[in-house]
Parts: structure tokens; sequence; C-alpha cells
């Protein structure tokens, strides 16, 4: 069978189309549960706080490819059908929400120990402060490193194509070997991926440089 | 019927492990000596802005960090052979690493040189240092003992990225688990452990560079 340039354009699209949604889904989903661990982590419970430390260790410290096969092979002997999708969302979901877990508590830890104090004397609960005083000060200088971050989130995707999941990586494999043609097929797909996330490190970059205009 | 978990026949194949795990740190060692040399020069390059130079560096950090290692691996291993550039996958995943953290460390050490203030290079003037003196104490020194910090989680990230070297057949760790537990059929807990030892090299690079970056990075004279 012959593939024409757009057939090969064609199928990385659908390709793209899945990476991009894997990287929505965790970053998502991993941005709540990472909001949940940064409350664990700065928590006045210290087996909490212990806990969420862990965790955080834990996925920074290991590769994404081991969390990627534990995923995949430890749901199913809990006797589950764990779809290469389904394993690929989760663990990608674990991973991005320690990363940003861990960002976020540097920007709440960057918020000066008065605002805590002055909070904690108008008798508002550790809840009250952290939703109406210290987080929506953290939040503006949280946004950068977020969108930072995503770009990691994105390429960490590709990793996802070696436990089967067909999103670009993988797709351009396939590609690669029924057409022999891998120096254009990996271009392109690099490519894709820069379409994906070099708009996100140049609006992490441009928050960056607008946040420290305004605190000079 | 629960599971029943046996380590018996993964800690059986425990040499494997060791010598898949030294081939991942050699890799890892390799990438970081040539990476952060790269990383030298393209920072020097970026940060005095040497034409033309600094936009093919420019582009060439940009590039990287926009696109995942495993495809920069998948392009230099399958692809480049297209042109004529044939490797074996030793050559192709070192390359590989090199360029990663090349273009990482480009960044990171130039955001150290341009920490340095403009007075310490007038300051070297009047003392009358060399260029060469200048760079080595005035600007190299004390740009990469502001960014070691960064640099250093840098090669752990690169470290655990070459977890996916396995995939073009190189036989680090993640290669040794691959074979381990298609033999034993014993995937979770060949992982599990092999995770567990990711975990432990991760937390001895950070110690030994700390270690390195006290003792002769951030040393003062």
């Amino acid at each position: 069978m012959d593939f024409t340039l757009w057939d090969i354009v064609r199928n990385l699209l659908t390709g793209l189309q899945w990476t991009l949604l894997l990287s929505l889904v965790a970053f998502i989903c991993g941005g709540m549960a990472g909001l949940a661990l940064v409350f664990a982590r700065l928590s006045p419970i210290q087996p909490l706080r212990i806990a969420a430390r862990l965790y955080i260790e834990l996925f920074q410290g290991t590769p994404l490819l081991m969390q990627l096969f534990l995923m995949f092979f430890g749901l199913s002997l809990l006797g589950l059908e764990v779809s290469a999708w389904f394993a690929a969302a989760l663990a990608l979901t674990l991973f991005t929400s320690a990363f940003l877990a861990e960002i976020w508590r540097g920007c709440v830890e960057a918020i000066p120990q008065g605002q805590w104090e002055a909070s904690s004397s108008l008798a508002m609960t550790r809840f009250e402060q952290m939703r109406h005083v210290i987080l929506p000060q953290a939040l503006r200088i949280a946004v950068a490193p977020t969108v930072g971050f995503s770009v990691q989130v994105v390429k960490g995707t590709a990793v996802t194509s070696i436990i089967g999941f067909t999103e670009l990586t993988k797709t351009g494999g396939m590609l690669a070997n029924a057409t022999f043609k891998p120096f254009l097929v990996y271009g392109l797909v690099a490519l894709g991926y820069f379409v994906l996330c070099y708009p996100l490190s140049f609006a992490a970059r441009r928050l960056e440089r607008r946040l420290n205009a305004t605190a000079a | 019927m629960a599971y029943q978990f046996d380590f018996q026949p993964v800690f059986a194949q425990g040499d494997r492990l060791l010598q898949g795990a030294l081939f991942t740190l050699e890799l890892t060692a390799l990438g970081m000596l040539f990476g952060i040399g790269l990383g030298i020069v393209g920072a020097v390059v970026r940060a005095w802005r040497i034409k033309p130079f600094d936009m093919l560096f420019g582009v060439y950090v940009e590039l990287i960090r926009n696109t995942p290692f495993i495809v920069q691996l998948f392009f230099i291993f399958f692809g480049l052979p297209a042109l004529g550039l044939r490797m074996n996958e030793w050559q192709a995943g070192a390359l590989a690493m090199v360029i990663n953290l090349g273009a990482y460390s480009t960044e990171i050490i130039r955001a150290g040189i341009e920490a340095v203030p403009r007075s310490q290079l007038e300051a070297a003037a009047a003392l009358a240092m060399s260029r060469m003196e200048t760079f080595r104490h005035v600007v190299l020194r004390p740009a990469l003992a502001s960014v070691w910090p960064a640099l250093s989680s840098q090669v752990v990230i690169v470290m655990l990225g070459s977890a996916v070297c396995s995939q073009i057949s190189i036989e680090e760790l993640t290669f040794a688990a691959n074979f381990i537990q298609s033999r034993n059929f014993r995937a979770f807990e060949t992982y599990l452990v092999t995770t567990l030892l990711y975990l432990v090299m991760a937390i001895l690079i950070r110690q030994l560079l700390a270690w390195i970056g006290q003792r002769f990075v951030m040393r003062r004279r």
C-alpha cells in the first residue's frame, strides 16, 4: 500500500488529537488532585504532611515509564480490565498532580507570613484563610510556572506510546514502519509536538516577564 | 483468589538489574559531562550574543525543549540513517541525552551568566585579569554556583528520562526489567523493584551532585 504525504499527515493528525486529549485530561485531573495535595502538604496534621511528601518524592523520583508500567500491570492484578488509555490517563494524572503540588506549594510559601497572621487575627479558619487570602495571591504567581509545566505534560504523553496507547508518537512509529520514511515521519511527529508546546512555552515566558515587571 | 506476590524470581535476576542500573548511570554520566559542556558553550554564545551562533543555539534550545525526548531519540536512531548517519543504539542514546541536556543547561547556565553583575566584569578589568581569567573566575564559576541546584535537578530528570532508551534496545535498567518480566511473568513485582532502584539512583545522584556543588563549584577562593 502506498502512502502519499497527505495520508501520513492525516494519520498523524488523528494521533495528535489523542495526544491533545490525553494532555487535557491529565492536566485537568492532575490539577484537581494537585490542589488536594497542596492542602495535605501544608496541613497542620503531620502524618498527612508526611504522606503528601512521600507521594511527591515517589512520583518525582521515578521514571514516568515505570509509573505507567506499574499502573498498567498493577491494576490488572486487582482484576480490573485496563485499557492502555485508562492506564495512561491515570498514571499521567498522578504524575502531573505531584509536580503541580510542588510548584503550587512554592507559590503558597512565597506569600508573606503576615498574611497568615492577619487573617488568623480576623478569626478566619484555616480553610477560609486559604480560600480568601492566601490562594488568590498565590494564584497570581502560580500562573506562569503552571503554564510552563503543561509543556512537560504534553511531552510526557509521548511515553504512553510504549504501553500501546495510539497517540502521536505511536502513530508515527507505525507510519515509519509502513512507509520506510522514518526521517520524514519522525520529523513531522516532532513538528506536531512543537506546534502544541511552543505556544505554551512562549506564553509561560511572557506571563513570567509581565509578573516580574509588575512586581518591580 | 487474591494475587500472591512473589519477589523471589525478581531477586534471582538481581545481577541483571544491577548491571542495567550501572549502564543507566554510565549513560547519565556521559550525558551530564558532555551535555553540561555543550550547555556552557551555548550559554556563553547566547548570553554574549555571539552572531550568528546565538540564533542557531536559540532555535536548537526551543526545538529540543518543546519536543519529547523519546521522539528525539527515535529521530536520531531511526531517522538519521536515512541521511547516511548510521550509529549503533549506544551512540544514538548517548547523543540524544547530550543534545537534550545540552539544550536545558544552555538555558539554565545562561540565566546564571546573565545574573553576574556588570560591575564584577569592570572590577576584573581593573585588576588587569585576562579575558580567559575573567571568564573562568568572574563569570563561569559564580554563574555555575548560582544555578547548580537547577542543573542538578535537570540531570536527575534526564536520568529518569533515559528509561525510554530501552525502546531502541539499549540494555539499561528498564531494558533489563522488560527482559526479566518477559521470562518470569512477574511484571508488577519486577517493575516495582525497578522503580525503587530508580528512586534510589535519583536520591544518590542528587546527593552526589549536592556534594560536588559544595566541594568544587560553590567553594570560595
